[in-house]
């Protein structure tokens, strides 16, 4: 008679580590572990090693020594004898400025050339495919150049609108100039200004906010949150009554009487760029380089951006715009209720990707010499004081930060608007 | 009396449909004039065509190909259309003259060949892996010897160096091989792996530098520095693409696993190089990559790019073929499992198959980005096409030269790219073996 005996007891073996599989991830674990502490100390090892003999260990204080070098485009006061710590938040400040322009233009010619390719206009759909395939097919870095040298070459001399025979001329009814040193454009004045608040005291990162601004920010804002409530208002109406009050004008009117009338106090009115001299005088001058850039950066971006629009309308199902119609609903209702929040879902994270490659692109601004973060931090910065290791390794923790802030809001934009399964 | 009734007994035939709604009036009509604001449409584009290519044609035929300097093209310019701008005529002499450079840099021009064969060789060993239903299997033998030809081709030099690294492959093949029957594929791996390395490390140096000193077999060698022009950007796409392929693949099976930590090292590396432009990369290739390596380390600032490229394309392709993984169904892995396939087994024979399926076009997109993105090296100095560019307008004969380099560049850029992306399409027809 046989009798039913224990299994043998399991004593441990080293072999298990690997071929059991309780304990073979546990293994993988360590080994890798352990691999990637030993090549990360290595690096650093040997980094510390080379630059204990160059002579320049790592430290930051060449931010405090003053930069010397001039950045001709900026939206804060600067001069040479500023820091380099000042000279880097100006480029940083300048690559926002580009990314923000490039991304909005994109947007627009990107929704626009993406609509136009569905076109049942065979012509203009060919146009539009020809545009896409032309911008997405050459390296951005070529388009940059190219419009730079048009910019220079193709353009006007601002000495070609001097005189009676003079062979170019400004456009918008003498209000912008189009030169080959730049664009010069109207720019926004105050004949009784308020004055200035300056904060952070002569620090590298002081700032000056005019307080005409904050002012009319903040009667736009009220403005806003007025009308805001008047349209909840006509809500709440139509709900117990079923009738809608007829408000726009009244929202209209909310938003902008308030801050006319206070620009109007403020004394706003525009300062037109006029040629004095042998160049422009006033109004705000927007230098070639960022003129390229911005240029070159939307239209390749556009490119790429009418290709996911086009996808995205293509995604939603006829059916869909069907339904709705048999809902009884009317065209415009329609594309604002039904296919256009799912097209969003659908076109919104690519589109976010593309703003942050537009803003990492427009690091080649060091190819138009346009001061940028990698202009001056990575640039003349890195150039003048030999410190590689400092630079870079803030240029990278700048692009990172505004790299990760972007992902933070398109992971909260998917969550948002992710469909609920079941 | 019943009442006469007509009551058609056969089918009428078929009419012809009207005139105006086919042929290529139907067509004009559907398709250009449907409505007004679509003839309207119809119109300014045409009058748009009609204005770029009436400013392009003749910039681009009416042109002049022979001159040594842009001042020379001037002269023909006047003489041939008399009132006429110089810009209005293209200057292709430059081309003409300096294609050569623009294609190879300063390679010297006797050994074009080694470039010209590369190339060819490189489309070879592509095709068993592109086309690999039209050739035959045996191509399989280039692609797997080309890795190692292609650099000594390149740069030339004593050909025991790669034939050593080959051998390192070799050995760790056997070395697999034998040992996996003896102590378990797991264990054959990891000696096998060790058994290359050391190769690499310690003996393969030794014995080729002992090789090359008793049999000096080899052929001229050439500088890094004299690399440039498009064969540059070509080297290093086709270098990165290459490389990045498996490197991502290991990367996203990484960021999809349950080991902790292994995942954690592959999200860190992913999102970091992501998250920052690739010129920083480039910036860390040409100033700070000797820093991080032992001291004395010096090797060229080709291979150093190479290097970052590489890193960089292979962070972009991980997320690729993540996305390629996480489209694929649940029921497909747990298939795999359920017939005893372990981890490896079911990666290569249910799961990548399908996954770099479905990732196809973001794979060739990401390709396309590399290639375009080689460029960039021009801002760290080397000499790609851009930089030439820029060289050849330092030159005082070609001072002002912009478009025709541009328009040149940016043709041979557009010809390897968008076959690139037909590529792609093809494939996905090919493999798309749903029926919709």
């Amino acid at each position: 008679m046989t009798t039913l005996t224990d299994p043998p007891k399991e004593s441990f073996r080293l072999s298990m580590l690997i071929y059991d599989t309780r304990y073979r991830s546990m293994t993988i674990q360590v080994v890798a572990m352990f691999g990637f502490m030993l090549l990360a100390a290595w690096l650093i090892n040997n980094t510390i090693t080379n630059l204990n003999a160059l002579g320049k260990p790592v430290e930051f204080g060449f931010l405090g020594e003053p930069a010397s070098y001039d950045i001709n485009q900026r939206l804060l006061d600067y001069t040479s004898r500023d820091t380099h710590l000042r000279a880097s938040l100006l480029g940083l400040l300048n690559t926002l400025v580009v990314a923000a322009l490039g991304c909005i233009t994109a947007t627009i010619l990107g929704v626009l050339i993406g609509v136009l390719r569905l076109s049942n206009n065979w012509i203009v759909a060919r146009i539009m495919t020809v545009y896409i395939e032309m911008f997405r097919n050459v390296p951005v870095l070529l388009w940059i150049v190219l419009v730079m040298a048009f910019l220079i070459e193709g353009l006007p001399a601002p000495r070609e609108f001097r005189g009676d025979d003079a062979t170019a001329s400004m456009i918008l009814n003498e209000t912008v100039a189009i030169t080959n040193r730049g664009v010069y454009v109207p720019e926004f004045l105050f004949s009784r200004p308020l004055g200035d608040i300056s904060l952070l005291g002569t620090s590298s990162l002081r700032f000056d906010v005019s307080l005409e601004l904050i002012v009319l920010v903040l009667v736009f804002a009220a403005g806003l949150y007025v009308s805001g409530r008047i349209g909840r208002y006509a809500d709440r109406t139509q709900e117990q009554t079923g009738e809608r009050p007829v408000v726009w004008y009244w929202r209209l009117a909310v938003v902008v009487i308030p801050f006319a009338i206070v620009s109007w106090m403020l004394g706003l009115h525009l300062g037109y760029p006029a040629l004095k001299g042998f160049n422009f005088q006033g109004g705000t001058h927007l230098r070639n380089s960022l003129i390229a850039l911005w240029l070159a950066l939307s239209l390749y971006t556009a490119a790429f951006i009418a290709e996911i629009v086009r996808a995205g309308i293509l995604a939603i199902s006829k059916g869909q715009t069907e339904a709705a119609g048999a809902l009884g609903l009317r065209p415009n209702r329609i594309m604002s209720l039904v296919v256009l929040p799912q097209a969003l879902r659908v076109i919104i994270p690519p589109l976010i990707s593309n703003y942050l490659n537009l803003t990492k692109n427009s690091s080649l601004a060091i190819a138009v010499g346009y001061m940028d973060i990698t202009g001056t931090l990575g640039g003349i910065t890195m150039n003048q004081t030999g410190r590689e290791l400092e630079s870079i390794l803030l240029l990278m923790a700048v692009y990172l930060t505004i790299s990760l802030s972007i992902s933070v809001v398109m992971n909260w934009y998917n969550n948002k608007v992710k469909l609920v399964e079941r | 009396m019943a009442e006469k009734s007509f009551v058609r007994m056969e089918m009428l035939p078929e009419q012809a449909p009207p005139a105006s709604s086919v042929g290529v009036i139907g067509w004009v009509r559907a398709n250009l004039f449907s409505s007004w604001f679509n003839s309207i449409l119809t119109v300014i584009s045409i009058y748009f065509i009609w204005r770029v290519l009436a400013g392009i044609l003749p910039w681009v035929f009416l042109s002049v190909w022979d001159a040594d300097s842009l001042a020379g093209c001037r002269e023909v310019i006047a003489a041939n259309w008399p009132g006429a701008e110089s810009a209005e005529h293209a200057c292709w002499a430059v081309i003409n003259e300096r294609w050569l450079q623009l294609l190879y840099g300063f390679y010297p021009p006797e050994l074009y060949w080694r470039p010209n064969l590369a190339i060819i060789l490189l489309f070879v060993a592509l095709a068993p892996v592109l086309f690999a239903d039209r050739v035959p299997r045996k191509l399989l033998y280039v692609t797997m010897v080309y890795p190692f030809l292609m650099p000594w081709l390149l740069w030339g030099g004593t050909i025991w160096g790669p034939l050593m690294a080959a051998a390192g492959f070799v050995i760790g093949f056997y070395v697999i091989k034998i040992l996996s029957d003896e102590i378990g594929a797991l264990s054959a791996m990891i000696v096998g792996v060790l058994a290359t390395v050391t190769w690499w490390l310690g003996a393969g140096p030794a014995v080729a530098d002992a090789l090359s000193g008793t049999l000096p077999i080899g052929i001229e060698a050439v500088e890094s520095r004299k690399f440039g022009g498009f064969m540059l950007s070509v080297l290093i796409g086709v270098v990165a693409i290459g490389v990045s392929l498996p490197i991502g693949i290991v990367l996203a099976l990484g960021r999809q696993s349950d080991l902790l930590i292994v995942k954690g090292i592959c999200v860190g590396f992913i999102e970091f190089i992501r998250g920052v432009p690739l010129i920083t990369l480039l910036f860390v290739a040409s100033t700070l990559l000797n820093i991080f390596l032992p001291p004395g380390t010096n090797f060229d600032i080709i291979l150093r790019v190479m290097i970052m490229v590489t890193l960089f394309a292979a962070a972009y392709m991980a997320e690729v073929i993540r996305g390629g993984l996480a489209a694929l169904p649940k029921g497909q892995y747990e298939g795999a499992d359920s017939l005893g396939l372990d981890y490896w087994q079911s990666q290569r024979l249910i799961i990548m198959p399908q996954a770099l399926k479905i990732s196809i076009p973001g794979i060739v997109s990401t390709f396309i980005g590399i290639f375009k993105d080689t460029t960039l090296v021009s801002i760290i100095g080397l000499l790609d096409p851009l930089g030439l560019a820029n060289a050849i307008r330092a030159d005082a004969a070609w001072n002002g030269v912009y478009w025709e380099l541009f328009a040149f560049i940016a043709l041979l850029f557009f010809v390897f790219c968008f076959s690139m992306s037909r590529y792609s399409m093809y494939l996905e027809r090919k493999l798309q073996t749903d029926h919709r």
